[in-house]
């Protein structure tokens, strides 16, 4: 049996008087790439945050790694690499400080060879020592991703990476992604970028106004279904117009 | 803890915004009230110690303003929540770091007030210094904690003080009332109570942001 990387069980977040998820129930197992689809305002940010330990939930229950979230927050975080459109990187400090002080956080062991590695894996070792603030969107996405993996974890979100990316910068994104993916890391992908998504992803959850309107493996034929059901759904929503992009 | 230190201090190393900042606030503070009084008089004595609480609490304010303005930059904050630490010793340290960043200030503005004050350095200064780093502290563990909260706020540079003046005002009460009287030559046994009260609120505050740090960074 697969082991479950995430449980959500009626997960629900309301913000005041605003539900951005409204009672979800979500599988994910372990090695599996879910895009997480939907438009503006489906609650997908909201599920990454939960995810990443950043929100609690309204209510519901959320198991990560078979540990409630409320429970073992510092043990469920070691396992998770969050990439987002934002870096996370201190503009002042180069991508190797940014990266030795991830690692220290992190506890990575022998973090200086763990940071070179990286910094040759994602091609930044030009760059390493000049401020991430002078680096172009690219480079500075490149040394984010450097950062999610840094600590080798089990489950990565990504939180519309691809967002500002030329198509090269994209493409080595995609590529790392997909390798991480082949060693086995669990991947959820929230996008707009139905291409990009459905590329690395073989799952895909479309939410819509906090709830869950479809789960479905998309490979094959069953992809251009998909995608011509997803059109609809989003066509459908008042602010449909500028979703589904790059599809 | 220690690597939220180390990289503070590496920021502070790189801009150099918040010591200088605290710097020229202080020193301008101390010099404007300076003026106020005529040299060699006794108010001057009188007035010193006043001046050089306006001076640490003004320039405290400016530097805990901008502690959190780093990790504002890229949402380097939520990249710290998503660590795997207890959220409590990213509180402790922030805390270490403004407090450093502070101490690192006095140690320039300490001996221009007493040129500026025209005081004699005499042993009371050991107590004086005492006092500073009780206060300093006390006002770092509330500073990071109401910086954390305003930060997130639109109006920060307002927010930050009117939040955390109120809850001081015991500190900087303790500080002028010490320094004053080790100034007229009373020994530190005399002080012994302010210094206990500064002692006492610099150990609760630092637990109670210790514990509620968690929820102010929450949405």
């Amino acid at each position: 049996m697969m082991d479950m990387v995430v449980e959500a069980d009626r997960l629900a977040r309301r913000f005041a008087s605003v539900t951005a998820l409204a009672g979800l129930n979500l599988q994910i197992g372990a090695g599996e790439a879910v895009a997480v689809l939907g438009p503006n305002g489906a609650g997908k940010s909201t599920l990454l945050r939960l995810l990443g330990t950043l929100l609690r939930p309204t209510s519901g229950t959320l198991r990560l790694f078979g540990h409630s979230v409320s429970d073992a927050t510092a043990a469920v975080r070691r396992r998770i690499g969050v990439l987002s459109h934002q870096s996370f990187l201190y503009p002042d400090l180069s991508p190797t400080e940014n990266l030795d002080f991830y690692a220290r956080m992190f506890g990575v062991h022998d973090a200086g060879a763990r940071v070179r590695q990286l910094l040759d894996l994602v091609g930044l070792v030009g760059w390493a020592h000049r401020p991430v603030r002078t680096l172009s969107r690219g480079l500075e996405q490149r040394c984010a991703l450097a950062r999610a993996i840094l600590h080798q974890p089990d489950l990565i979100l990504l939180d519309e990476p691809f967002t500002g990316l030329d198509v090269d910068a994209a493409n080595t994104l995609s590529s790392i992604l997909v390798n991480e993916h082949k060693r086995g890391t669990t991947l959820l992908m929230v996008t707009h970028d139905l291409a990009r998504g459905l590329e690395i992803c073989r799952r895909a959850v479309v939410l819509v106004a906090g709830e869950l309107r479809d789960d479905v493996e998309v490979t094959g034929g069953a992809r251009v279904s998909f995608e011509t059901r997803y059109r609809e759904i989003v066509h459908s929503q008042p602010n449909g117009e500028s979703e589904g992009q790059g599809s | 803890m220690f690597a939220i230190i180390r990289k503070d201090l590496l920021l502070e190393l790189r801009t150099k915004e918040t010591l200088t900042s605290l710097l020229l606030l202080g020193l301008l503070t101390l010099l404007v009230l300076s003026f106020a009084f005529e040299p060699g008089s006794d108010v001057r004595v009188e007035a010193a110690p006043g001046a050089l609480w306006v001076a640490v609490v003004f320039a405290g304010v400016l530097g805990l303003s901008r502690s959190f303005l780093a990790e504002r930059e890229n949402e380097c904050l939520q990249g710290l929540l998503l660590c795997p630490v207890d959220r409590g010793s990213i509180y402790l340290g922030k805390t270490a770091a403004n407090f450093l960043f502070m101490t690192a200030a006095q140690v320039v503005v300490l001996p221009i007030f007493v040129f500026f004050f025209n005081l004699t350095v005499t042993t009371a200064f050991g107590g004086i210094i005492l006092t500073m780093l009780l206060g300093m502290f006390g006002f770092s563990a509330v500073g990071t904690l109401f910086a954390a909260i305003a930060v997130r706020t639109r109006a920060r540079e307002v927010m930050l003080p009117l939040l955390m003046i109120p809850l001081v005002v015991p500190l900087f009460i303790g500080g002028v009332t010490v320094t004053h009287k080790l100034l007229i030559g009373k020994g530190l046994d005399e002080v012994s109570q302010w210094l206990n009260l500064m002692l006492g609120f610099d150990v609760i505050f630092l637990v109670v942001g210790w514990l509620v740090f968690e929820y102010a960074v929450e949405d």
